[in-house]
């Protein structure tokens, strides 16, 4: 399946760009994915933290994911 | 009242949103952007939101805080965009009956928001630019 993951704040700056699609085999998890793109783009793996979003929910890395998922990185976050 | 906005914050705003004959404390939190950070001078900020799964989080924070306190109203609104020194990026205004509640269910809001909501702060220093909190 193919799924485009939406980028923020420093995976934005890492990857280029506010989108990447990501082609993972069906059944993939949350983990799966952080692991394909961690491959990738070995800068990824510096941050203190890098957490998925699935239809803006935290999800866990045994999350499987479908090609409908909204799907979004979530850099180590600092509002406020 | 829950946003997320790329205009100025109008604070009398958010106390007027959290109004109650029920209340006899209405407890504000201005976050403020300050000129400094670790030593380094600090030019602006830049703010980004995940505006969807931001305003989400920001939505539970509120129902959480009325389930922890006895919460009438409460307001939080978050800046984004680019921010000058002494901008205003937050605002949490929260409405109890009495008000250690609105003390602690504020402070609780605010302390919350760093941690879960979506949104990410770059500095602009005169030589660079970083993302806070984005390295160990």
């Amino acid at each position: 399946m193919e799924l485009t993951i939406h980028l923020y704040g420093i995976t934005r700056d890492i990857i280029g760009s506010s989108k990447k699609s990501v082609q993972l085999p069906d059944g993939a998890r949350v983990q799966d994915l952080l692991e394909q793109i961690r491959k990738e783009y070995p800068s990824l793996a510096e941050l203190k933290s890098l957490l998925v979003a699935v239809n803006e929910e935290y999800a866990e890395g045994e999350v499987v994911l479908t090609g409908r998922d909204d799907v979004a990185l979530i850099p180590p976050v600092s509002g406020g | 009242m829950i946003e997320i906005t790329d205009q100025p914050i109008q604070v009398q705003s958010c106390i007027d949103a959290v109004q109650s004959e029920r209340a006899g404390a209405v407890d504000v939190f201005i976050g403020t952007v300050r000129n400094h950070n670790k030593n380094r001078e600090v030019v602006r900020l830049e703010f980004e939101a995940f505006d969807g799964m931001a305003v989400r989080k920001m939505r539970e924070l509120g129902e959480e805080a009325s389930r922890r306190w006895p919460v009438e109203k409460i307001a939080i609104v978050h800046r984004k965009g680019t921010l000058e020194i002494g901008d205003i990026a937050v605002v949490i205004a929260v409405a109890t009956p009495h008000r250690k509640d609105a003390f602690e269910a504020c402070r609780w809001v605010i302390d919350t928001l760093k941690e879960v909501v979506p949104i990410w702060k770059k500095e602009i220093y005169e030589n660079g630019e970083e993302w806070l909190e984005a390295h160990p």
